[in-house]
Parts: C-alpha cells; sequence; structure tokens
C-alpha cells in the first residue's frame, strides 16, 4: 500500500511540474515582456534593452523556465511588479486568509453534507429525498456570485445580521472573526452541500444494490444495521474522494467568493494580478493554487486507496 | 416505508424507463431552452433601445415604467433591452465554447480509445494534468496573456471542457471499439476518421448527451463569473454576468431589479438545462450525481 501512495505522489509531483511549465508558458506569451511592464511606455529602447539583459530575458524561453522554476523551488519567489513588495510574505498572509475562510466553510459542510446524503440514501424516493434532490438541483444551477447576492440582499441589506464586507480575519478576536465572515462561508457552503449530498446519497445507494445486502435483509438485519455496518464502510471510498475534491474545489471556488464580499484573500489576489498583469504574482498564486488542488487531489486517491482494501493491489 | 423497498426498488424503476417520454419539468426545461435560445438568436432585433444607449431623460436605476419595462441601470440605459442583448453571450457563447470543447474532447477521446498504446497513455496522462488545474485558474493565466476576446473566451471554455469530455469520451468508446461493428470497420481497411466518426461516433450519442447538458450548465456558470470578475464579456457589450457586475451599486440604493433581472435570468436558464440533463440523466440509468462527480 506504501508503494501505491508513493506511486501516487510521485504522479502528483510530475503532474504539479507540467502545470509549472503550462503556467510558464501562459504568462510569457503577452505581448510585451517583463521589462516592458517595469519601465512603462515611455521606455527608451537603450533602458529596455539593459534591463532585459539584467533580468536574462536575452534568454532563450526554456532557459529562463529553468532559472524560474530554480528560484521558485529554492524559495525566492521575486517581488510583485505592481507595489515591489516581496511576493513571499504578500502571498503568504493572502493563503493564510483563505485557509481560514476554506476551513471555515469545511467544518460546516461536510457533516451537513454527509448527514443529509445519508439520510436521502436511507430513505430513497421519500418526500425528504425528493425534496433534498429538488433543493441541490437549485443550488448547483445558479453561479455562487449569485448565491452571494441573494444572502448579501437578504441578511447585509435587508436583516442587516451581517456585514456585507469582510475585514481581514485578526486571531485575536476569534469569534467575532467567524461571526463576520458568515456570508462568504454560507455561499461557499451552498456551493459545494450540493455536490457532497448527491455523491453521498449516490454511493450509499450503490451499496445498497448489492447482493449481500440482500442477503443480510433476508437473514432480518435491521435498516440500520445495514446502512452503519455494511453500507458507509463500503461507501467510504468515493465519499472521501467526493469530499477532497470538493475542498479543492473550495480553495479555487474562492476566488468568486473573495471578490464578492472583498475579503482579502488568495482569490481576490489571483483577479487583482490579472487585471494589472502583474506575471510574477500571477505565476505564484497560479502555483500555490495548484499545489493545494493537486495535493487534495492526491489525498483523495489515498483516501479511496486507504478505505478500499481492493484498490491496495495494483493490477 | 419497510426494509423490502431496498430490493425492489431498482427493477420497479427500469419497467419506468422503458417509455421515455418526457415530464412535466422536461417539458418545462425544454421550454426554458427554446425561450433561451430564441432571444439568443433575435434577441438583440427585438430590444427597444440600443445596447450602450442612455434612454432619453433616464437617471441611473429608474424604476421600471411604460418605457423601461423592467428599469434603467447604473448608466440610466435600459435593463430590458440589454437582458434581451446579452443572451447572444451568455447563450450563444455558451453554446459555442460547448459544441467546441465536445468536438475536441470526443476526437481526443475516441482516437486515444482507438488507436491505444502509447498514444493512449500520453492522452490519458494529458487529461490528468489539466483536470488537476482549477478551471478557473486556467482561465484566468490564459485570458492575463490573451485578453478577453470573444474567442479567446470561447476557446479557453471549450479546452477546459475538452480535457473532461475526453476522459468521459475515451471511456465509452473503449467499450465500443471492442465490439464487432468495429472490428468488421477495421478488417475492411476503413480509416481512423471514418472508424471515429462512422462506427464509434452514433453509439455514443446517447451516453454523451447527458454530458453535453451537464458542460452546456457549466459554460454558462462560467462565462457568467468569468464577466462578473470583470474579465468575460467586456464593454459596450453585455451578458448577463457583466451586467450584474455592473449593477452592484444598486444593491445599496434598493435598485433590486437591476441586479436580480440577469441573475435570475441565469439561474432560470441552467436550472432549465439542468432539468433536462435531469430527465435524460433517469432515460440511459446514469444518475446526475454520477455526472456531476466525474
Amino acid at each position: 500500500m506504501l508503494k501505491l501512495i508513493a506511486k501516487r505522489l510521485f504522479v502528483g509531483l510530475v503532474t504539479l511540474l507540467a502545470i509549472s511549465v503550462i503556467v510558464f508558458a501562459g504568462t510569457e506569451i503577452l505581448p510585451g515582456d517583463v521589462a516592458q511592464a517595469v519601465l512603462g511606455q515611455a521606455a527608451t529602447p537603450e533602458t529596455l534593452a539593459a534591463l532585459r539583459a539584467t533580468l536574462g530575458l536575452n534568454e532563450p524561453a526554456y532557459v529562463r523556465y529553468f532559472i524560474w522554476l530554480g528560484k521558485f523551488l529554492t524559495g525566492d519567489l521575486g517581488v510583485a511588479l505592481t507595489n515591489g513588495m516581496p511576493l513571499d510574505r504578500i502571498v503568504g498572509q493572502r493563503l493564510i486568509n483563505t485557509i481560514y475562510l476554506a476551513l471555515y466553510a469545511a467544518v460546516v459542510a461536510l457533516p451537513l453534507a454527509l448527514g443529509l446524503g445519508l439520510l436521502s440514501a436511507a430513505w430513497p424516493e421519500s418526500t425528504f429525498d425528493r425534496t433534498v434532490s429538488s433543493v441541490t438541483v437549485f443550488f448547483i444551477s445558479i453561479p455562487d456570485f449569485v448565491i452571494a447576492l441573494i444572502l448579501v440582499l437578504i441578511f447585509a441589506v435587508e436583516l442587516g445580521w451581517f456585514p456585507a464586507i469582510n475585514p481581514r480575519p485578526r486571531w485575536s478576536d476569534f469569534f467575532p472573526t467567524l461571526g463576520a465572515l458568515v456570508l462568504p462561508m454560507l455561499t461557499l457552503v451552498l456551493s459545494v452541500l450540493a455536490h457532497i449530498i448527491r455523491m453521498t446519497r449516490a454511493a450509499v445507494l450503490d451499496v445498497l444494490k448489492q447482493a449481500y445486502i440482500e442477503m443480510a435483509l433476508l437473514k432480518g438485519v435491521s435498516k440500520k444495521r445495514i446502512i452503519i455496518k455494511h453500507a458507509i464502510p463500503n461507501a467510504l471510498g468515493p465519499i472521501v474522494n467526493v469530499i477532497a475534491l470538493n475542498l479543492g474545489y473550495l480553495i479555487s471556488g474562492v476566488v468568486i467568493v473573495e471578490v464578492v464580499f472583498s475579503y482579502p484573500g488568495l482569490g481576490r489576489l489571483m483577479v487583482d494580478s490579472v487585471v494589472f498583469r502583474d506575471v510574477p504574482q500571477i505565476q505564484v498564486v497560479a502555483m500555490v493554487f495548484c499545489a493545494f488542488y493537486v495535493a487534495l487531489n492526491i489525498l483523495a486517491d489515498v483516501g479511496a486507496i486507504m478505505a478500499n482494501p481492493r484498490l491496495r493491489y495494483a493490477k | 416505508m419497510s426494509d423490502t423497498t431496498l430490493a425492489t426498488r431498482a427493477p420497479r424503476k427500469r419497467s419506468k424507463r422503458a417509455r421515455p417520454r418526457p415530464d412535466f419539468w422536461a417539458w418545462l426545461g425544454i421550454c426554458i431552452v427554446i425561450i433561451g435560445l430564441f432571444f439568443a438568436a433575435f434577441g438583440s432585433f427585438m430590444a427597444p433601445f440600443d445596447v450602450g444607449q442612455i434612454v432619453p431623460g433616464a437617471t441611473q436605476f429608474m424604476p421600471p415604467n411604460a418605457e423601461t419595462l423592467l428599469g434603467t441601470d447604473v448608466l440610466g440605459r435600459d435593463v430590458l433591452s440589454r437582458l434581451l442583448y446579452g443572451a447572444q453571450f451568455t447563450v450563444g457563447v455558451a453554446l459555442a465554447a460547448t459544441i467546441l470543447g465536445f468536438l475536441l474532447g470526443m476526437a481526443v477521446g475516441f482516437s486515444a480509445a482507438e488507436v491505444g498504446g502509447r498514444y493512449d497513455d500520453f492522452i490519458t496522462w494529458l487529461i490528468d494534468v489539466f483536470l488537476s488545474f482549477p478551471p478557473i485558474l486556467l482561465a484566468l493565466i490564459v485570458i492575463a496573456s490573451l485578453s478577453s476576446d470573444l474567442w479567446v473566451l470561447i476557446a479557453t471554455i471549450a479546452v477546459i471542457h475538452s480535457s473532461r469530455v475526453a476522459r468521459i469520451g475515451r471511456a465509452v468508446a473503449m467499450n465500443i471499439a471492442a465490439l464487432e461493428f468495429v472490428e468488421v470497420a477495421r478488417a475492411r481497411g476503413e480509416n481512423l476518421i471514418s472508424i471515429l466518426v462512422r462506427e464509434i461516433w452514433p453509439s455514443t450519442i446517447r451516453p454523451l448527451a447527458v454530458e453535453f447538458g451537464l458542460r452546456m450548465t457549466y459554460s454558462i456558470l462560467f462565462l457568467s463569473s468569468l464577466s462578473f470578475l470583470g474579465l468575460g464579456i467586456q464593454p459596450p457589450d453585455a451578458d448577463w454576468g457583466s451586467m450584474v457586475k455592473d449593477n452592484l451599486n444598486g444593491l445599496q440604493t434598493g435598485a433590486y431589479l437591476s441586479v436580480l433581472a440577469p441573475a435570475f435570468a441565469i439561474a432560470i436558464l441552467t436550472v432549465g438545462v439542468n432539468l433536462i440533463v435531469d430527465w435524460l440523466g433517469s432515460q440511459s440509468g446514469r444518475s446526475i450525481s454520477e455526472e456531476l462527480t466525474k
């Protein structure tokens, strides 16, 4: 099993490397280069050429890629073009804020989603199941920013319970911060809830169709016991999988939510750097996002391997 | 509810599936989509005002009246006209991106299934790389380097779709490529393209129809989100997502309609597509929840 996990980790690293090529290539085909961006339109050809030489922009693209990758791996992230601040500090702070929000959403969403999914699977086609199913179709169908706006309209504008715009989280004011972040948290929860509920329901129902469940039924085992003892352990693989995937979605789904609520997280930083075409910043933020995404994907696979003994032996 | 329902549920459902006929919800979805397509095609001709035109004598965020049925927006433009005009982007771009993504994804996925070997390994790996890229990030990087040109948007969304379509298309085509009639076609000396188009494609239409609907929903949501971020459709053009963004200030002044009209237009359209998807899914025996998690 360890060997399988190690193999999965290796594949993850190779994937990350491939992603770094895409990120680098994607940002390198920008019309104009970094030197132009730093010096602005008024720069003379001489100063441009000089800066290009110092930045190593005259090297071929693949050489620059390896230089970039080397610096990246040794922790030298460089500075943002827009304000000259060191990127590791900017990105670090924003990353903490984003993780804070994403974890908050995950802690609320996971128990709720798993519970509703299990109950739907326990009484399939019941009124409860149908209600949950239609409500989730609705939430899958509307964009995150519309959910966010409706929440703002009801809870911030009309009722005035929660702020519509959110300050940076402060560790000293832990609980007030949680209160201030209810609306962005709720938006994220509603956007992942439906997927986890549906996947949990499908996974448990899938197990309940198996012959050994019928056997247990015929033996007179109670439904509660069947679901807890037989269905849940066997459905765990797909469920763990979808949880990890949805946490990945949370990490990237924060982009919209952070913009709507003016929350100083990594997602908003990404959008801002795209608007201002801050290439070094785009590269770093994109790599951080992808690293998280890949890590969660690996976690999903490892979770599936752990939960399902049949997967432990590679074919 | 007794315990026996666990065992008897499946067969009952199967007998129901024998006569595929759209139920009320499916019909509702079909109607919504047809209306959406209609507005996408003719909306810009029906609009009483031009898309960028400020209604004469109007101020910003006017409430609905006889002249402007849905009121005016942040610049005093007619909300209804912009809604009608925006349909061609929200519906049109989404449709174009989905179709393009499907063509690309099917070409890659089917050929991987048919050719096999190293080519298949490489394609599978490539799909995995693209799938481990958060879609919104891919779009942001491409837009940062190539601008929010209409064709860049369509191509980006298409590429995002294609990796997912390729994975499902490959899985479906694998089963078909092993069947005898494809074997016969190969023996007959049909070339690759002919095998993909004439032998494999027709058998995959049903399973991929559900996927097409889901991808369509995703296109609409994705484009709207990009426009909402200010990185999608650029002014003077407008789609429903950018209309929401432009009029956000209206929420503070109580002009909810200028924001909610485009927001609900997006929601109604995607719910409509999903209603059809749900119905198609129940027909082909694959539930929407299975599809959604791919």
